[in-house]
């Protein structure tokens, strides 16, 4: 593998809900152009974790965040950062596919038109380019202007993120993509997941510990809060250092 | 240990019959009770259009009073009660939905939230009489509006504000929060999340609160019969400035205040079925709207 330079770097990072520590002094690094997984049982802050990324946790009234944050080495939970741009650059796609309630065309055109892109033809070629990464070209050109809730669970989730690639991100966060998916659909995301990971950085949270070791390069685990471990997914799957990690991968718990 | 088949037998013939009777008695109780509200709109819409379909005609909806209102028909009045109620939503849909726009998306909740709601609880339950005195006093006297189209608009609007409010802001949260979060990591701003996303969504339902507020302000007397209501105007007011007629007003007038009660029985009734089909039309188009809606929601 070629070596990659590290597009997140996470120092003594906490997120308090009030007065509830949600993530505990977390060190970390995220590797552009790989994938990164994070795993851990329910309620372990994987996800508040990762929505801190790009600061979708700014939305809880109560949430605040201590220690550094540095994308591209720019601490984003600086008072100037611009978040907007912030989250352009940073997708995320959720848990439940979450189309709007709108045609296929204009849920991948919302984020390009926000950006003020108004011609028809540059916009009609940023949502097939967008819908043919996703690998969901195919199966929708003929119904662009079919509402996007019409389309089955695992193509809403393939247009969430055609809806996330069209505004151009380096980096899309996923959010335990396929859990609300049947396998079919989870293999199809899994397969697109690693065409994707060669032109932006993924960081993936997910419960399915098997989904963890098949398609990413670095896993995170962890516990309560904490970062337990941190590596090679194959060094975590193989050779944890961690007796909890072990413990969590063999299914002792979770 | 006791007997299985004595235990069954005493409750067949001790406990079954009395059982029965009363269950059967507070059955059919419940039965009639429930569908009295259908019987009461029966009866009502029965009585009104029999005192009044002899009226009806195609003159009594195009042609205006004749012969100090005894004959002839009632166009000025209908025109009036639309212009009233068209114009009352224009004031109040704006200022209603920003209301609920900011109370459902902006506000965060504690003190100034707590008492801008409790003041909209309470505005709701002034009594319309008490919104007429308001007008009469701020919009006729104070502002010299006079008697008028605009002072019984705004009169109406004021009256009808907290209802468009809360109808608005329900719309609005029913709005899943899925798709503010989709459209925030698209990296929308707030507003434009709002814009786009979230009031397109809530329209239909914002859409049904305003055309069952405005069914429910067509059918209001009070606060027009001080700031807006003419007892005769010969045709369509041709300002903002003039009274109009109305339906309510005029079936009040024509019951109470003529000088041929008994001679406009006629006419009252007619006018009182073409009050009642307007409101029950907005009222069903509100309804079908909602059923609509609700069959195409995939959420």
């Amino acid at each position: 593998m070629v070596e990659s330079k590290n597009i997140f770097e996470i120092k003594n990072f906490s997120i308090w809900y009030g007065n509830f520590q949600a993530v505990k002094d977390i060190n970390l690094s995220i590797k552009s152009n790989r994938i990164t997984a994070i795993i851990g049982p329910s309620g372990c802050g994987k996800s508040t974790l990762l929505r801190a990324l790009n600061r979708m946790n700014d939305l809880i009234i109560s949430s605040r965040a201590t220690g550094q944050m540095l994308f591209h080495d720019v601490d984003i939970y600086d008072k100037d950062t611009d978040v907007i741009e912030l989250r352009r650059r940073v997708g995320m796609v959720f848990q439940k596919p979450n189309p709007f309630p709108s045609s296929v065309y204009e849920n991948v055109a919302y984020g390009p038109k926000l950006r003020g892109i108004k011609k028809k033809s540059i916009l009609d070629g940023i949502v097939e380019q967008a819908l043919i990464k996703a690998d969901l070209w195919k199966e929708v050109k003929d119904k662009l202007n079919d509402s996007g809730l019409s389309l089955s669970g695992g193509q809403m989730q393939r247009l969430c993120i055609a809806r996330s690639l069209a505004q151009e991100p380096e980096v899309i966060l996923f959010d335990e993509p396929t859990s609300a998916l049947d396998p079919i659909s989870t293999a199809h995301i899994e397969n697109l997941l690693q065409e994707l990971q060669k032109t932006v950085t993924i960081v993936i949270v997910t419960h399915n510990m098997q989904q963890a070791a098949r398609i990413s390069h670095y896993t995170a685990f962890m516990y309560i809060g904490e970062l337990i471990e941190f590596g090679d997914t194959n060094t975590i799957f193989v050779n944890p250092v961690n007796k909890l990690t072990e413990e969590y991968i063999t299914g002792r718990f979770g | 240990m006791y007997n299985i088949d004595t235990t069954k037998e005493s409750f067949k013939k001790v406990h079954k019959k009395k059982r029965n009777i009363r269950q059967g008695f507070f059955l059919s109780l419940i039965r009639i009770l429930g569908f009295s509200g259908a019987i009461t709109l029966f009866v009502i819409l029965l009585f009104v259009f029999y005192n009044g379909f002899q009226v009806l005609s195609w003159e009594f909806i195009t042609q205006p009073p004749l012969e100090a209102m005894t004959r002839g028909g009632i166009f000025p009045v209908i025109m009036g009660t639309i212009l009233l109620t068209s114009l009352c939503m224009l004031i109040v849909i704006p200022i209603g939905v920003v209301t609920a726009i900011f109370l459902a998306e902006y506000s965060k909740p504690g003190y100034m939230l707590k008492s801008v709601m409790m003041s909209i609880y309470t505005l709701a339950g002034v009594p319309s009489v008490v919104f007429g005195l308001f007008g009469l006093g701020v919009f006729v006297v104070m502002l010299n509006f006079g008697m008028s189209l605009l002072a019984g608009s705004i009169t109406l609007a004021i009256m009808i504000l907290p209802y468009i409010i809360s109808t608005s802001e329900e719309a609005l949260k029913a709005v899943p929060y899925s798709f503010r979060e989709a459209s925030l990591a698209c990296g929308a701003t707030k507003w434009q999340t709002i814009r786009k996303v979230v009031l397109p969504t809530a329209m239909p339902g914002i859409l049904t609160g305003a055309i069952l507020g405005t069914a429910k302000v067509s059918g209001e007397t009070a606060p027009i019969m001080f700031t807006a209501a003419a007892f005769f105007t010969p045709g369509i007011p041709r300002s903002l400035f003039e009274p109009v007629m109305a339906l309510p007003y005029h079936i009040y007038v024509l019951a109470t205040a003529g000088t041929h009660i008994e001679e406009t029985r006629p006419i009252q009734y007619g006018t009182a079925i073409v009050l009642i089909t307007l409101v029950l039309g907005m009222n069903l188009l509100g309804i079908i709207i909602r059923l609509k809606q609700r069959k195409k929601r995939a959420w």
